[in-house]
Order: C-alpha cells, then structure tokens, then sequence
C-alpha cells in the first residue's frame, strides 16, 4: 500500500485527464464553433449585381452605389450618442431603439443602422464613422433603372428579411435580394456569389491580420448579365397605350415563345422601390386597393375568355370530326337549348359554316358545334374529359411554367367538375347544362398570358414554346432552361388549323375587327367582349363588358402573338382590338401608319368607368345601355 | 550487470530524455503562445520571450552539469545549510523583494527576476530528507512527525504572505515521502473525507450531505450493533463530520473571499459570469476544445493568436498544446508526465539508501501537485490556482527550480550502488 499510493494516484489521474481532454476535444463540439465565433470576424465583399439587357440590347438595369450604415452590437463602446445622432439625423430614441433591435437579433452579427444613404451622405460621414467603434460603413450596389417602365416583370431587390435569412443560410441581415419579377426569378444568376474574408481578432477584438493567411478567404463572383426577351420599345409602347386603362397586354413571338412585351396597367416608376423612400413608396402601391398597380394584370388576372376561345372549340370539333368546314347551322338571334333557355347571339347573316362562323362569332354555331364534341361520346362525363384534354395541350387550366416567379392556372372543367356541381348520380347532368364553355363564358377561366399562348400555338399550326421572358445569360442563349428550348405539340392536327387560321383572318377582313385594319399585314385575330360582375353593398352588380383581342400576324410565318385586355372596355374591338392592331403594326413595321386608331386610344380613358362603381349612385353600363348599381332602398 | 554497477557514472537516459522532451515541447508552446503574429521570429531578441526562454533552458544545462559533477555525498551533507539559506532568502524577500503582479516574490537582477520559492522545494526534500533517513528519526514517533511538519511548513509559511498560496501548496506534496516512509494511514482517511466532505459540501449543499453521514453511520452501527467494543467511535465520528460539514460552510462562506468562492463555482458549474470571473477557465476551456484530434497546427490556434488565454505561455500554457496540438498532442504530453514521474516513483523504490528515496519520493510529489492542480486548472476541472507546468511553462525561476530538483535525483540514483 505505502509503495504504490502515489504510483497509482499519479496513473489515475493521468487517466482522467486523459477522458478530460477527450471530451474536450472530441466529445464536445460546442467549443469549436466557439473559438470561431470568438476570434474569426467575417467580411463580406459584394459583388456587383448582373445588369439587364433587352433583346435588342439596350441596357434596362444597371447598378448604383449605395452605402449603409453597419453596427455590430458586441463592439459598440461607449460613445457620443448627441453628435451621432445629429451625423446620422435621427432622434436619440429611434437611435436606441434601432441598437436594441439589433442586439437582439445578434450581438455578433452586423445590423443596419441607416440603410442606403446617397453618395454625399457616405462623403459626410466616411471620415467621421471611424471614431465610432462597432460601427461601420458597408458599400453595397442598388439597382438604377434606366427606364421608368416595366416595373411589372423586371421585379425589385427588397433588404432580406428574417424567413429568408433562416431558409437560405447565404443571406445576412442586410443582404439584397431579389423579390419579385426577374430580380426574383434570376436572383442567383443576377446577384453572383458575395466573397468572404476572414480576418483573425484578438482577446481586444482588433484585427490582427488574415485567418490562416487567407486560405479560406474567398473572391466575390460577379453577377452575370441577362438579356431578356422583351423588346423595350414595343413595351414602352404598350405601356403608353395602356395609360388611363386597367389591363394587360402579352405580346410573343410564336417561332420561340419569347416574350416581347409584358403590359400591366395601371403601371409605376420602378425606380420607386429603390433607395430609402422604397418602403414608402411600395405601402403606397401595396395599398391602392382601387387601381391595384401591383396586380400584374397579364399573369395573375383570370378572366372569362369570351369568344377567343371560340376558336379552340373550332379546333376540338375538326379533331373530334363531329363537324366538317362545310357544314352550316342556323342562329335564330341565338341558341335554344330546351325549356326555354337561349344563349343569345347579336345580329348577323345566318347560316353560317364554320369560316364566318369564327368571323362573325357567332355563338349559335359554336353551341352546336361544342354539343357535338362532348356528345360523341357516351356519357358527358367522357366528352368533357376528352375536350378537357384538348385544351390542357393548348397550356389551360394549369400554371403556364412561365420564368415569372407569379402566375396563375385559370380554370378547364372537366366530368368530376360537373359532377361534383350537380351531384352526380344523384341528378344527372347533360351538355347544354355546361353550354356558355362554347362560347368562354360558364366555367372556362384564363389569364392573358394564357391566351396570348393559345394565339402562338394557332398561329404555329399546332405547337408552341413555353412562353418565357430570359433570353441569354451572359449572351449564352444555350444557359436558359432546357424546358424553354423544348417545343409543347398540341392534340390538334396542324391541317385543322387552317380553316379556323381563316376565319380569324376574317374577322379582320369582313369580320368583328374589320375597322382595325392595317395596311399591308394580314391580321388573324379573334374578338371577345365578357360579362363581368362586382359586388356594390353586397349586391352583385354587372359592370361594363371587358374588352378582349387575340391576334397574330402575319398570317403565314406569324412574327407576333399578342393577347390584349381592358378591364370594362366595352366590345372586343373598341378598346383591345384597337391597342392589339398598334401592337402590331409597332413590332413588325417599326412605326404607326393607323395614327388615328393611336390618337383615339391615346385620347381615350376609362377612368370615368372605372369611378362608375365608386360613386354610391347608380350608373349605367355599356354605354347607357343598362342601369346598374342600384342601390338600397332606403328603409321606410 | 557487474560492469554496469561498478560504474558510478551511470544517470537514467530515460529521465534525463523525458526532460528534454518535455522543456523542448515546451519551448515551441511558449514560442507560439508569445509570437506576435505579425512579426517574424529573432531567437536572440531578449524582448522575446522565447527567446528569453532559450537563454534560460541553455542556463539550465549549465546547471545540469555542474549538478552532476558534484558528489553525490554533498547534497546529503550540506542539506541542511542549503534549507537554512533557503529560509533565508524567503525571509529576506520582505525586505529586499520586487513586487510582481501584486505578489512580493522576486529579487530582482535587472530585468531578471528571480524567484526564491522555486528553489525552496528542493531545499526542502533535501532537509526533510536528511532529517526523516537520520537513524534517531522515527516517523511513527508523534514528535519527531511534529519535526518533519515544521520543516515542511516553514517554508510554505514564509511563502503565503508573499502572496503566493499556490506555491504553498505545493508543500502537501511531502505527505508522499512521509506516508512511504511510515506515516499512518489514518492521516491519508483524515485528509481524504475531509477533502471529500469539503467539495460534496460546496456541491450539493450541506443538507444533502449531512443526511448522507447519518445514513452512513446507521448503517455501520446495524451491521456491527454485535461489537462490543470501540461502539463509542460510530457515535463520534459523524457527529464530527456533521460539525465539519456546518464549519465548511460556515468557511466557504465567511472566511473565503469572492474570488475564492468563484473559482469554486467555476469548477462546480454553479451559475457564473464566463465573460468575467470564469474567463480565464472558459476560454480556457474553448481552446483546448478548439483543437479537436489533431489540432489546429503550429502557430495556427486562433485563440492562442488572438491571445484569448491570460497567462497562456505560463500557467495556462497547456491549453496552447491542447488547441494546436489536438487530443494526440495534448494526452502526448499528459504521457510524458505521467511517464516521468512513474519512472522517478520506480527509481526511488530502488535506492538503497534513505535519503535517496525520500527525496525520490519528494520530487515525485512535488511534480505530481504541478501537474494536477495546473492540469486541473487549465482542463476547467479544478479551481483556479497559479502555479506552473513543471518545465513547461515560461520563466527562468521555475524551470531552474525544476531542473535542480530532478537533477539532484538523478545524480542520487547513480551513486546508489555506493550507498551502503
């Protein structure tokens, strides 16, 4: 015992520290992370964001510097909070709350004090910062638009907030980041990868040179450029045209699905959701409910289609063979189908086969013609799911897959719909009891961009390219996604386009737009007029038909598709078919032959209209034609 | 075998190996503990510290060989002069002394300074040597144990007003040599429950404790309640322990101060502030738990570099191994150790004479209190107190302190052939 007392205490705790260490250094991981932490500081280099090009090269985007005011809490010394204040201009409480706030978030982690201060704020405050310690400033790069239209798909970059910041570990407070529009969709193309440095403190926290001698510093990658498929003067254009009007306009070139202008009116500045009033501004825009600027009307609105998607039905029928080009049905002022229920129809000579069917739209016709397709089979149920089908190649009913980060489906019934809406088999359905999808009213939803697809894909003779608005990264055009290089074949045979192709020629030549005419192209376009209703107290309430237009041209070798939309603009062709027709003439001649269509749609607003609903009083629709918005009685 | 006992010139490789081993792993922790990273090295700037360290392990060789030529029959001799100089110069700090970081423990040569208590451990193995292998010396004799603890606790009482209560500690360090030599054991239980009653207390409050004695004591009485003798023993006993659990409290509390209770919480875990008073042991701590298996590499700690651990290239030099060393350089050391004092524990029990092992003995001691409150300290598992890693840790004082110490065993061992 008295010869091995200290031999053993000295192996015993040998071997306890031993396990100490081994726990230390290899059970418990916390610590290495914490060393990090403590004597590593991270800075960041940003590069520049990727600027933005249209089609034709000219430069949309490009980047100015901005500065902000950084704090990281930990390192804050006690400082002359009066002078502070007075540099930075702002209060003494807001300054406290701001550092607060901060610290809560991290006391490691840098914070933005000030964000994005202009070049001669950064001049005024450079040297002075320096005596602040913890505080610093970060240069960073803003956009700087060098158009003030398109604001609609070109997006913004917003500061990242905290989901972001958890989702995606890349991001820091303060970070930019794409949020809607290109900006949001090309985010990681355009904003590039920031560069790290690390930079080894001491226990005083002063730097005392590079971590590991820089190894693991790394060189900030540039964003790249993008070109996109828009063609800003015909989008300038649009736009112009849109001005005291609600709607969209979609213009694609059907060869390749390239978008070429993208219109939403009411439109802004883009250049407004830059810089400090940014925030100011965007609740300005997010809270005008009236107008909805931020509603892009093209993507996100769905609509009735009305008579453009007449011309689908057309194409279903050939396909099915449920009719020929030749046959001709008569329209007593509309269609009757059993118990006294018509669908109505305008005036117009009659019969009619199918070529001035299309032409005069006639809906008796296409009543007939859509019974016929889903009555082919043996129960609706079946002929719906078949006609369904037809349309869902045509890109209907289901999210377009566009490189636009908003969109939305529209709406194709098919059998279960019906069922489920006339609770089936305990009531059985037929047909005429989904007729108005004949004519793109009842169920049938679309959005414009949906439309101007469908116009590419006929005017394609059956096929087309998912519309898309990135045209190369970095001038490689090979760099877009491969499902927007990939061709989308329609169930239809490209000989049953032909006829329908006809009649939407038509419709220029004798037909609905026979008044928007342009000399020297051979337009194919298609009008629609749709009933549409809002609530007024609670009441449901009709307002002034929307004004709808598809067009391509030319007809053979079609260089521009084009859906346009005006919200309560009354028949197709009054405000739509006239804006589509300068559309038009725009992209393929380069300038405006029809100037007195332009000057009527220039000098045109439909503010008036659109006040109409607003006023408390009642107000007639469609040109006076009928009173609605009727309001309460007043209780005796 | 004859040959090799005839000569009287044979030193033990393996010690003299483990300490270098031991001073040159040392010398390149100091190294990166002091660098200035920006600056490039100059072993022959004295405004280095290690290259003042360099200069004092040349000087320890010296010593080495001077140590070495002596007689072996000298220290035994003269032992008692070395301890009364020794006194001397521990006494004469309070007149003469420099102060340094608030404790009096250095004369001072310039920008040398030079620290008496270190050299006292030897002189004290020595004295306490000579005076337990003196044939009229029985250690069981309680006088002559009354002796041995006076000329033990002389020197540690010249050292704790200095103030420098960690190097008075080392002195329980000679309860080794004194247990082997004969001491009872019931010193070894007394100092063991009154140790282990002192942290149960600080840990769990003295409630728990206390409650632990009584059930203790029952059961011993129900499981002898047939002696017939020696009863009274089970009936004092935990009342004394149940007395020395209120007074540890009562200590802990009123005659500690602060920073003493501090350290204890540290060590306990108790909530403590690790950004002031459990700096030192928390980054510490983040250190060596920085290194992982194998380490961050030589000059490549990011704690070391940013000179997070106070005193890290003395007491806290460990924590240097453990962060840029890893695990396998850091139990490397522990082994090293651990080995050194196996091999002077092993060597002692082969002296012939007396002396030689009590000094064996002391030596072994006094290396094992280094390394277990040092090591304690820096791993975060014992309290807080300031003394060096033998050989390792920076300053001239310590490791010619050290060095004397071991050296002079070194020297005993290989006369043993001629102690008869």
């Amino acid at each position: 015992m008295r010869r091995i007392l200290l031999f053993s205490v000295v192996l015993v705790s040998g071997l306890l520290f031993t396990g100490r260490l081994f726990y230390l250094q290899i059970l418990n991981t916390s610590y290495a992370g914490l060393s990090e932490n403590n004597a590593i500081k991270r800075t960041f280099d940003y590069p520049q964001r990727g600027h933005i090009y249209d089609r034709d090269g000219e430069l949309l985007v490009s980047n100015q510097p901005s500065y902000d005011v950084m704090v990281i809490p930990r390192e804050v010394e006690p400082f002359d909070t009066l002078e502070l204040c007075q540099m930075l201009k702002m209060t003494k409480d807001a300054l406290v709350t701001r550092l607060e706030k901060a610290r809560v978030y991290s006391p490691r982690l840098p914070s933005i004090v000030i964000p994005q201060l202009t070049k001669s704020e950064y001049a005024y405050l450079q040297e002075k910062m320096r005596k602040y310690e913890g505080f610093y400033i970060q240069k960073r790069s803003l956009r700087d638009y060098q158009i003030d239209f398109g604001a609609n798909f070109l997006g913004y970059i917003a500061e990242v907030n905290h989901s972001d910041i958890e989702a995606n570990p890349y991001y820091q407070s303060g970070d930019l980041k794409g949020r809607t529009g290109v900006e949001k969709q090309y985010e990681e193309v355009l904003r590039g990868v920031k560069g790290v440095k690390y930079i080894q403190k001491d226990r005083f926290n002063r730097d005392i040179g590079p971590y590991k001698n820089g190894s693991l510093d790394t060189l900030p990658q540039p964003g790249k450029d993008i070109t996109l498929t828009v063609d800003a003067a015909l989008q300038r254009y649009g736009e112009e045209l849109m001005i005291n009007k609600r709607g969209g306009i979609i213009a694609i070139e059907p060869a390749t699905g390239e978008i070429l202008a993208l219109v939403s009116a009411p439109n802004y500045d883009p250049a407004l959701l830059v810089g400090r009033e940014r925030s100011k501004n965007f609740t300005r825009l997010w809270y005008d409910t009236i107008s909805k600027p931020l509603f892009d009307r093209g993507l996100q609105g769905e609509y009735p289609p009305g008579s453009p998607f007449k011309t689908l039905n057309a194409l279903i029928a050939l396909q099915e063979g449920v009719v020929n080009t030749q046959e001709s049905f008569s329209c007593y002022g509309g269609y009757s189908y059993g118990r006294g229920r018509k669908l109505g129809c305008h005036h117009h000579p009659s019969p009619l086969s199918m070529i001035p069917g299309i032409a005069n739209s006639c809906n008796a016709y296409f009543a007939n013609v859509y019974r016929r397709v889903i009555e082919k089979y043996d129960t609706p149920q079946e002929g719906m799911d078949v006609w369904n089908n037809h349309l869902a190649s045509f890109g209907l009913g289901d999210f377009m897959g566009t490189d636009l980060p908003i969109g939305r489906p529209g709406f194709i019934p098919e059998g279960k719909f019906y069922n489920r809406m006339y609770k089936y088999p305990e009531y059985k359905w037929y047909s005429t009891a989904t007729i108005s999808n004949s004519i793109g009213q009842g169920e049938v939803i679309t959005t414009p961009i949906q439309l101007a697809n469908v116009t590419a894909a006929i005017a394609n003779r059956g096929w087309y390219y998912t519309p898309h608005i990135i045209k190369s990264i970095e001038g490689d055009e090979k760099q877009i996604p491969e499902e927007y290089r990939t061709k989308n074949i329609t169930t239809i045979d490209p000989a049953n386009f032909e006829p329908v192709v006809q009649g939407m020629n038509d419709v220029y030549n004798y037909g609905t737009a026979s008044a928007v005419r342009i000399p020297d192209i051979e337009i194919c376009g298609k009008t629609g007029t749709a009933e549409n209703y809002t609530k007024i107290n609670g009441e449901r309430e009709q307002l002034t038909d929307h004004s709808i237009f598809v067009a391509f041209a030319p007809k053979d070798n079609p260089q521009i598709a084009i859906a346009v939309f005006v919200e309560n603009g009354y028949w197709g062709s009054r405000y739509a078919g006239k804006i589509a027709s300068l559309m038009i003439e725009k992209h393929i001649k380069g300038e405006i032959t029809r100037t007195d269509l332009e000057d009527w749609v220039l000098t045109h607003s439909l503010e008036e209209e659109y006040a109409k609903p607003l006023s408390g009083e009642p107000f007639y629709i469609n040109d006076g034609k009928k009173l609605s918005g009727v309001p309460e009685k007043p209780k005796l | 075998m004859a040959i090799n006992t005839r000569n009287r010139g044979t030193f033990d490789w393996l010690i003299i190996l483990l300490y270098l081993a031991l001073v040159g792993i040392g010398w390149v922790n100091i190294v990166s503990a002091s660098i200035d990273p920006t600056e490039t090295y100059d072993f022959l700037d004295m405004g280095n510290l290690y290259a003042k360290q360099l200069l004092f392990i040349g000087l320890s060789i010296v010593l080495i060989v001077f140590i070495l030529s002596l007689e072996a029959k000298f220290f035994e001799r003269f032992a008692s002069i070395i301890y009364v100089v020794s006194i001397l110069s521990l006494l004469g700090l309070f007149v003469f002394g420099k102060t340094i970081s608030g404790a009096t423990s250095w004369y001072g040569f310039g920008s040398f300074g030079l620290q008496p208590s270190e050299f006292a451990k030897a002189a004290t193995a020595l004295a306490l040597a000579k005076y337990l292998s003196d044939i009229q010396t029985d250690v069981k004799s309680f006088v002559h144990q009354l002796r041995a603890f006076v000329i033990i606790a002389l020197p540690a009482i010249c050292i704790i007003p200095q103030p420098d209560p960690g190097s008075a500690l080392v002195y329980a360090a000679f309860f080794f040599p004194l247990y082997r030599e004969g001491l009872s054991g019931i010193y070894l239980i007394i100092g063991s429950v009154v140790v282990g009653l002192f942290i149960l207390t600080l840990a769990f409050g003295h409630y728990y404790v206390i409650a632990g004695i009584l059930a203790i004591a029952v059961f011993l009485l129900i499981m002898n309640r047939k002696k017939r003798f020696g009863k009274r023993l089970y009936y004092i006993l935990p009342i004394v322990a149940m007395l020395f659990v209120f007074s540890v409290d009562y200590i802990f509390q009123n005659v500690f101060e602060q920073r003493h209770r501090d350290r204890f919480n540290v060590v306990l875990g108790k909530d403590v502030d690790m950004k002031s008073i459990g700096y030192n042991t928390y980054q510490s701590e983040i250190a060596i738990g920085n290194g992982g298996l194998f380490g961050k590499g030589f000059l490549k700690g990011t704690q070391t570099k940013g000179d997070f651990v106070p005193e890290q290239q003395t007491d806290y030099i460990f924590s240097t191994v453990g962060e840029e060393w890893g695990f396998v350089g850091s139990t490397l050391v522990i082994f090293l150790f651990v080995g050194l004092m196996l091999r002077i524990i092993m060597l002692a029990e082969r002296q012939k004479s007396q002396f030689s092992r009590i000094y064996g003995y002391s030596l072994a001691g006094i290396l094992f209190i280094h390394f277990l409150v040092n090591i304690g300290m820096v791993t975060g598992v014992l309290p807080t107190v300031g003394i060096p890693l033998p050989f390792f840790s920076y300053g001239g004082s310590s490791l010619w302190g050290f060095t004397i110490l071991l050296f002079i065993f070194v020297k005993l061992d290989s006369n043993r052939v001629n102690d008869w």
